[in-house]
């Protein structure tokens, strides 16, 4: 139980610390901000390796579940960092 | 592995993601900070590799292979104005990923020894049930504003008058079934019709938006994306999902306030298709009648010889067009001629936030020049010209002056008050508001009509050789 209080607590923590940070981006970087966070979600990879590579005595559905969370995650990771340094670079370019 | 360990390791990579979003704060830092949010991304990725509860690596590499490539090709090809279907489908695979996460732990969980009893196991199965629900509406409902954005359907409306009723019934069905579950977990038919009443709640919910209110649902589902990673962190017990799944969340949560404010609309007045009513019917041809001037583009170019000060105004019109290199090479003409250029930006000019921002920077125009709406508000009655290229009910003084009017209230670019006003527009159609705009029926506004790109191709090239 303490556990999940602590979660609970990191999961609070996180979502004023977002509201700060966010706040302060500035309209220009909208697209890219939400294409970064995009890529951040991805995160979810990281549950989905654990269940893609569970243990034989796991049904053929669960590895298919797993395999179809890995590879959605992975294109939200690759997808969305390629494309967030895309625009961004872009940005950069005139300055 | 040490679990103390691998913990320690998240938290060196949910810093990193903390400092790559505030890298993001300024356009100097944002490449920098991107990249710093990639390698807290392989930090967490490799250490959970090295994990020792990883048995079979082959689904792994097999769907890793398939994503990356499927990401790199969508990233390096897509084209800027079609950023926000790349948004979608982002979102999409955010709220997949959580989806198929969530359901291959609840058969791995019922097929070894179950949830325990008691209030944990109700907690346990709780979080899967709503990541579950979270998951698979952000899927199907990215899936839709995907197929509006790209048009393979309407981007209009679609519905029936019956559908916010459908909607309840599915989201209280869905409700129930997450407590059901929560009580009995071992009952699958009832999880797999969780997932059946979710994905249809998604495709059902955003049906009928139509295209102005976009930047609102694209900003929601990048919300619901990050919300369904930390639920998704708190079924595997993982703080860096809890941590990275929240940041994501509030981000979306904010553009999407944003976005409300900047139509003067709540978030339950986009979901549920309400608009205001107007007072009366607004009569077209009563507002235009007469009173609409049209010029040549050579006729605008004369009189942006004589400017010191333009400002142009962008709108999804110019997306459309693929005008913005034609704009950014006026831009260069009118600034080689000593004109004072800047571009004024609303926060929903586009179909999301920060749309014309992208494209302008892709035909390089410097990011000092796309001004906010309240910074350029106040500087347009010094303004000499300013040409509105594709937006409408943005620019619409209705939102100001009627208050029958169903925009009034809406923050708008007070082009009208600039000494000249040019629009650049097929024809006097309404725009999304379904409204006519008196702004074109103003004594200082000028129409040149016809498509966007090739009008300002010819105001250019006429102003060139003057």
């Amino acid at each position: 139980m303490e556990m999940i209080v602590m979660q609970l607590a990191l999961f609070v923590l996180s979502l004023f610390l977002g509201v700060e940070l966010i706040t302060k981006v500035p309209p220009t970087l909208h697209t890219p901000l939400m294409s970064g966070t995009n890529a951040i979600s991805g995160i979810t990879l990281v549950g989905a390796v654990i269940a893609a590579g569970a243990g034989d005595n796991a049904s053929g559905l669960v590895h298919g579940l797993g395999f179809i969370a890995v590879v959605m995650a992975t294109v939200n990771v690759i997808g969305g960092y390629l494309v967030t340094n895309r625009m961004l670079a872009m940005f950069k370019r005139k300055n | 592995m040490n679990t103390n360990l691998v913990d320690l390791v998240y938290l060196i990579s949910a810093v990193f993601f903390i400092l790559g979003i505030k890298g993001l704060t300024k356009p100097k830092t944002a490449v920098r900070g991107n990249m710093m949010s990639a390698i807290g991304m392989l930090i967490a990725v490799v250490i959970t590799l090295l994990d020792r509860s990883i048995v079979s690596y082959e689904y792994i590499i097999a769907g890793v292979l398939v994503g990356g490539i499927v990401g790199g090709i969508m990233a390096t090809k897509i084209q800027m104005t079609s950023m926000p279907q790349m948004i979608a489908m982002l979102n999409g695979c955010g709220g997949g990923a959580s989806l198929g996460l969530a359901a291959a732990s609840y058969l791995l969980t019922l097929g070894g020894a179950g949830y325990e009893g008691g209030a944990m196991g109700m907690i346990a199965v709780s979080f899967v049930m709503i990541t579950v629900l979270i998951g698979s509406v952000t899927l199907t409902g990215s899936l839709v504003a995907f197929a509006k954005l790209q048009e393979l359907i309407s981007g209009q409306s679609i519905g029936f008058a019956g559908i916010k009723f459908l909607n309840g019934a599915l989201f209280i069905a869905a409700i129930v079934m997450l407590g059901m579950l929560c009580l009995d977990p071992t009952n699958s038919t009832l999880f797999w019709g969780l997932i059946a009443a979710s994905c249809i709640l998604g495709i059902t919910i955003v049906l009928p938006i139509g295209g102005a209110d976009m930047p609102v649902v694209i900003a929601l589902l990048n919300s619901y994306s990050g919300i369904a990673a930390a639920a998704a962190g708190f079924i595997m017990g993982n703080t860096v999902l809890i941590v990275s799944g929240s940041l994501v969340g509030a981000s979306g949560l904010i553009l999407t306030q944003i976005m409300c404010v900047a139509m003067n609309r709540s978030l339950t007045n986009v979901l549920f298709g309400v608009m205001a009513e107007g007072s009366e019917a607004i009569d077209a041809d009563e507002i235009y009648a007469g009173k609409v001037k049209s010029a040549q583009p050579e006729e605008i170019a004369m009189i942006l010889e004589t400017a010191r000060r333009v400002v142009i105004v962008p709108g999804f019109g110019m997306a459309m067009a693929q005008a913005q290199h034609a704009v950014r090479e006026l831009c260069d003409v009118m600034e080689d001629k000593g004109i004072e250029v800047e571009f004024a930006i609303h926060p929903v000019a586009g179909r999301m936030p920060g749309h014309m921002n992208v494209l302008l920077a892709e035909a390089e125009v410097s990011y000092d020049k796309l001004v906010e709406m309240d910074r350029i508000n106040p500087t347009f009655e010094q303004t000499d010209v300013a040409i509105v290229i594709g937006a409408n009910d943005v620019t619409n003084p209705m939102a100001r002056e009627d208050k029958g009017s169903p925009i009034y209230g809406m923050p708008i670019l007070n082009v009208d008050k600039a000494q000249t006003v040019v629009v650049i527009k097929r024809s006097l159609s309404p725009g999304f508001a379904g409204l006519p705009n008196p702004l074109f029926a103003q004594d200082n506004t000028l129409m040149v009509y016809g498509d966007g790109k090739k009008a300002v191709i010819d105001i250019t090239a006429s102003l060139d050789l003057a």
